[in-house]
């Protein structure tokens, strides 16, 4: 296979303009003869689907949750990005542009970032118009703060919870065309599969999660904005139900998979307290900014951590990373941690923490000036631990947070299927192998308000004129009983150990082996053991209850199913990636003090996985990265 | 599956009734139909206290409400024109009371087996209760004292001495004790009712919040002080014929 | 520690429900009330009887998803906390808790503790929004935002949505929800063209599903948000002033 990503032709700065000229549009009058449908509504879902209703397309909108306004994007809590230059500290689309490519350790393309950077002013523009109540400076004008060893001051937020303004902006937005009438929305209704027919997407087969109804719907074309699949680790920050059957079942269907040995663990969550333990909490990482990182010097130290002198304590990222210091970004300050915690030196009642100390900075500002900075943040991390930040250090431990890999798109956002799309997290375009902090919303909202709306055209325009094929089509029956014969299955295995029991177990192997240190031999065993637990899977799970009334268990168990190929699939890519690029760190392929050690030579390409068949070793095609506005350097934050 | 789908569309009517029709409409007529009565309560209050200075002060006064306007109006009528508007205000009051509790009985769906309010205090949660019990209360002490209907009033009930009407009535132990228990009531409802009503008008200001709580709790406690003196006084024969 | 834990069941929407009890031993207090949740339906499921349904995502106190009646209070016994942050520690040995599903007529039942809270988004639909369509919006800085109106916003704006306001009241009223949606928009710049039609048609809704306020002040109580009822003074404002000028407006069309 071919993999054309489509990079229209020209000056960096100038691809974007040029593309959106070349794209055939489709008439206002004709907007309604297209039907689109869009699985998923978080920042990218919502914000695709409120914007092509604006634009006139006959939008179908279809999620799991009660509500179009509780997608994971919710949770992020530090910021957005954007090259506003509004603190006139240098900031500009080239700066943000050359800062996530860099950060990304160059393993994104320079088109798609380039554009995400070009469009990072006007969803701050739009933002506020939609009422977004960002901070503000005294005068009345938006706030800016340095996120995640950033630079310049660049990233906008709403106190802690930007990521839920943002996203109820986009719900806002969605609820207009509702009432509107020209977007439809299927709530508590989960997509279970996509319908291909011709070698296109036309549609999907959905589980109505109140009555078990398996339904059909058609579309010109179909969005998936189905956010990432950290949950393949059980424990993430994700929220529960996050989960990647959407874009794994497009894969099957044989939609391209784009490395997905990329992942993200932050490096600020609160450590596991408990072996059932459900998910993990992330502390925003601008706590980096004013805490300093430590653990004591001596292994099996007792002491709690105020009797702990000074001179006893390692202030690890201090002292390996001088220039950064605690700020270093997300990958390397996750990869001291877990080093420190490895040499038995964490701290907690597990021993799975280092601290993060406010200590000096209450000292230095005030515990008022702390307050004001993260109160909210103190006051759930009290909630959690029963700890006071305010007196004892905080204790961290890096968690998987964000998938940078996801469905292989060109540059219009398409899949290696004509007609389906990707976007927000569930693509893999932007971030390369490393995201850098408040990137994440900002590549969510720019593909679903900006980008996707305008890109969708060029394929829509050549079906005008035809409707959606009938859902009666052998194509959709098809898909239904299938999909119907996996919930069978499912019900029908009656075994002895429940989903959760499988899934936590799956998230051992893959955090043990795919996580932040990554061997070659440790992924060879969990290659070997991913799909014997999955065979014990379908032999023995249980799930309770029936497949016509609501079903947590059978939903749960339908998502974990995939985890299993999909895990498998993330070791592949991890074993075949013979370097260490970003959030993926092959221990076998570090420089002599240690750090990451990139090959530029062999592996600058992005790893393109095929579905070739239950049992069947996928295929791999590469498509090679092109750098020519950057020059690619090693990073370094010492 | 839960999707969108379409409200039916209804007529509309010209917005004051609009306005009465929906549930923030209401309250706003209860607030400010509250603040009538609630005017009326003090002034009434007050005008009482003229007891205290002996018969031909209160009857005087009884005298001059009759005749207020003086030369400028008829005879009793701006009297009447207080009472229609004060019995406006109440059946205005008493209609939205009764219709929202209709309302809101409806939209409760079952109760909690266990229920532990915290906010929720005596007064706002008896608004009903009280509200019905000095309703009722109205009735007799305007058949008692401005009617001289028997048997609310007493036998020696005499248009127009208002002093000697009073202190038979209360001598009598059953509406002495009515008396309290119905003042009781309306100190109970009126704390909850002048706290509330900033908030349904609309006026919330965090400087000013901390006063709407202490008027509550004044008037509240003028009431029991100066009202319940009034049968107890009575009772204990500081007041007599 | 051991617990009884006595939980609504309810099969279907319009099913008859009731309550049943469970043993719950041997649980640990750093566990979270959800997490205690988890352990009791695996165990159920090992005996072959349905797992207790309940609404849950991402467990960190911002989605709205979970919300449940915690002996008798909304959330359960921590201020300022929703179901998904609220730890075992908060419970003792031996403690008999009482879990019910949210109680309103605008919320029905769907199964044992899942609440159909969709009435919240018809609200949102009504008019909870700023009508400005992609890519029109003027640059972020044109209009400067006072401090003080963009942190009243923001504070009202943190509302999650779960319900705990209507679960809360003794009227099953959403009032606060409406209120913090409301003033969200309506404290800023940006919410002002379309204040009072705005006002009008989310009120108007509201009470299309739901009781009326009678000022108890229960719902800031159980907010997990801790948002404050002077929100809803706000509403009431802006809805008198809404009725008196969209009505005029009306009338010059």
């Amino acid at each position: 296979m071919q993999l054309d990503a489509k990079i229209p032709e020209g000056p960096l700065a100038e691809k974007w303009d040029a593309h959106r000229f070349s794209i055939p549009l489709v008439a206002p009058s004709n907007r309604r003869k297209f039907e689109v449908i869009v699985v998923g509504t978080g920042l990218a879902g919502a914000g695709a689907a409120a914007t092509m209703g604006e634009l006139g397309y006959r939008v179908k909108t279809f999620t799991y949750h009660d509500s179009n306004r509780r997608a994971h994007s919710i949770a992020a809590q530090g910021g957005i990005n954007a090259s506003k230059n509004y603190r006139n500290d240098g900031d500009s689309d080239y700066r943000l542009f050359y800062d996530t490519i860099k950060g990304g350790d160059y393993r994104s393309r320079e088109a798609n970032t380039y554009r995400l950077a070009q469009v990072s002013g006007e969803i701050i523009d739009q933002a506020t118009a939609q009422g977004v109540p960002f901070g503000r400076e005294y005068g009345g004008l938006l706030g800016n703060r340095s996120f995640g060893g950033a630079q310049v001051s660049r990233t906008f937020y709403a106190r802690g919870q930007t990521g839920q303004q943002l996203l109820l902006g986009a719900y806002q937005a969605l609820a207009r065309q509702i009432k509107a009438g020209s977007v439809k929305a299927y709530n508590r209704c989960e997509m279970l599969d996509i319908v291909v027919d011709d070698g296109r997407a036309v549609g999907v087969v959905v589980r109505d999660m109140l009555t078990g109804e398996i339904s059909s719907h058609s579309a010109h074309a179909v969005v998936l904005a189905t956010g990432g699949y950290s949950n393949a680790y059980f424990l993430s920050t994700n929220a529960k139900a996050s989960n990647a059957t959407a874009i794994w079942r497009a894969h099957r269907k044989g939609a391209l998979f784009a490395n997905p040995c990329f992942t993200q663990i932050h490096p600020t969550c609160i450590p596991q307290a408990d072996e059932f333990q459900s998910k993990l909490t992330l502390m925003s990482e601008s706590l980096r900014n004013d805490g300093r990182i430590w653990i004591p010097s001596e292994i099996g130290e007792t002491r709690p951590a105020g009797d702990i002198p000074d001179d006893q304590r390692d202030y690890y990222l201090e002292r390996r990373y001088p220039a950064f210091g605690n700020l270093v970004p997300r990958d390397v300050a996750s990869r001291a941690a877990k080093k420190e915690v490895d040499a038995d030196k964490g701290v907690g009642p597990m021993r799975n923490g280092v601290y993060l100390d406010f200590a000096d900075a209450i000292g230095r500002l005030g515990r008022d000036t702390i307050e004001a900075r993260y109160g909210n943040l103190f006051e759930m991390y009290e909630r959690i631990t029963d700890e006071d930040p305010y007196e004892v250090p905080m204790r961290i431990y890096p968690a998987p947070h964000y998938t940078m890999g996801g469905l292989w798109v060109d540059y219009d956002l398409m899949t290696t299927i004509p007609g389906l799309y990707s976007i927000g997290e569930a693509n893999f375009s932007d971030h390369g192998a490393n995201r850098l902090g408040a990137s994440a919303l900002m590549q969510g909202l720019a593909d679903g308000y900006f980008i996707l709306p305008n890109t969708i055209a060029a394929y829509l325009s050549q079906y005008l004129g035809t409707d959606p094929i009938s859902t009666s089509e052998l194509a959709f029956t098809r898909v239904e009983a299938d999909v119907a014969g996996r919930t069978e299955r499912l019900l029908g295995v009656n075994g002895s150990r429940t989903v959760d029991w499988f899934h936590r177990e799956l998230g051992k192997i893959v955090w043990e082996h795919c996580g932040m240190a990554r061997s070659a031999e440790g992924l060879t065993k969990a290659l070997a053991e991913i799909p014997a637990l999955k065979e014990e899977f379908f032999a023995d799970v249980r799930i309770v209850g029936d497949g016509d009334s609501l079903n947590q268990t059978l939903e749960k168990a339908g998502r974990v199913a995939d985890y299993f190929d999909l895990a498998e699939l993330m070791c592949r890519d991890a074993l075949h990636r013979e370097e260490s690029s970003g959030g993926h760190f092959r221990v076998e392929h570090v420089t002599e003090d240690g750090e990451a050690k990139r090959n530029d030579e062999d592996f600058r390409f992005v790893s393109a996985w095929g579905f070739e068949g239950d049992g069947s070793e996928p295929s791999l095609t590469k498509e090679n990265l092109e750098f020519e506005n950057v020059e690619l350097k090693t990073r370094s934050y010492k | 599956m839960t999707t969108t789908e379409e409200a039916p569309v209804r007529r509309r009517y010209p917005w004051p009734i609009e306005f009465y029709r929906s549930a923030v409409g209401k309250k706003w007529v209860m607030a400010l139909t509250g603040v009538a009565l609630l005017g009326y309560i003090v002034a009434h209050m007050i005008g009482n206290l003229k007891l205290y200075f002996g018969a031909e002060e209160i009857n005087h006064y009884g005298e001059a409400l009759r005749d207020l306007g003086g030369n400028l109006a008829p005879r009793t009528h701006i009297l009447w024109a207080l009472r229609i508007g004060l019995l406006g205000a109440a059946l205005l009051h008493v209609h939205a009371a009764y219709s929202l509790t209709y309302t809101n009985w409806k939209a409760r769906g079952g109760r909690y087996r266990e229920r532990d309010y915290i906010a929720v205090t005596y007064a706002s949660n008896t608004m009903r209760l009280t509200g019905t019990v000095v309703l009722l209360f109205v009735f007799f002490h305007l058949a008692d004292l401005t009617w001289g209907a028997a048997p609310a009033a007493p036998e020696e009930f005499f248009r127009g001495d208002v002093y000697s009407n009073l202190v038979a009535s209360f001598e009598r132990l059953p509406v002495a004790i009515f008396y309290v228990i119905a003042n009781l009531a309306l100190a109970v409802h009126i704390f909850h009712g002048t706290w509330s009503l900033f908030q349904s008008l609309g006026y919330s200001h965090p400087r000013f919040n901390i006063w709407r709580k202490r008027l509550a709790a004044g008037l509240t406690a003028a009431v029991v002080l100066i009202n319940l003196s009034f049968p107890i006084a009575v009772q204990t024969g500081i007041l007599k014929i | 520690m051991d617990l009884t834990l006595r939980v609504w069941r309810q099969h279907g929407p319009n099913q008859p429900g009731a309550f049943e009890e469970y043993a719950a031993p041997d649980i640990r207090s750093h566990v979270s009330f959800l997490e205690m949740l988890d352990i009791v339906n695996d165990r159920l499921s090992l005996e072959d009887r349905e797992p207790i349904a309940f609404e849950h995502d991402c467990r960190e106190g911002i989605c709205g998803m979970c919300g449940v009646m915690i002996n008798g209070q909304p959330h359960g016994p921590q201020q300022g906390t929703a179901t998904c942050q609220l730890h075992m520690r908060k419970f003792r040995d031996g403690d008999v808790i009482t879990i019910e599903p949210w109680r309103a007529t605008g919320f029905p039942v769907l199964r044992d503790l899942v609440v159909d809270r969709s009435a919240l988004d018809r609200i949102i639909e009504a008019g909870g929004y700023i009508t400005v369509d992609t890519g029109s919006a003027p640059d972020a800085n044109l209009v400067p935002v006072p401090q003080e109106a963009a942190e009243a916003s923001m504070d009202a704006a943190a509302c999650i949505g779960c319900g705990a306001c209507v679960a809360a009241c003794p009227n099953s009223a959403a009032q606060l929800f409406t209120a913090a949606k409301l003033a969200h928009l309506n404290l800023l710049p940006q919410g002002q063209p379309e204040r009072f039609m705005r006002t009008e048609a989310m009120v108007d809704t509201m009470e299309s599903f739901f009781g009326s306020c009678t000022n108890h002040a229960e719902c800031e109580e159980a907010c997990p948000k801790q948002i404050s009822i002077d929100f809803i003074a706000l509403l009431n404002r802006d809805y008198i002033k809404a009725k008196w000028r969209n009505g005029r407006l009306a009338g010059q069309r």
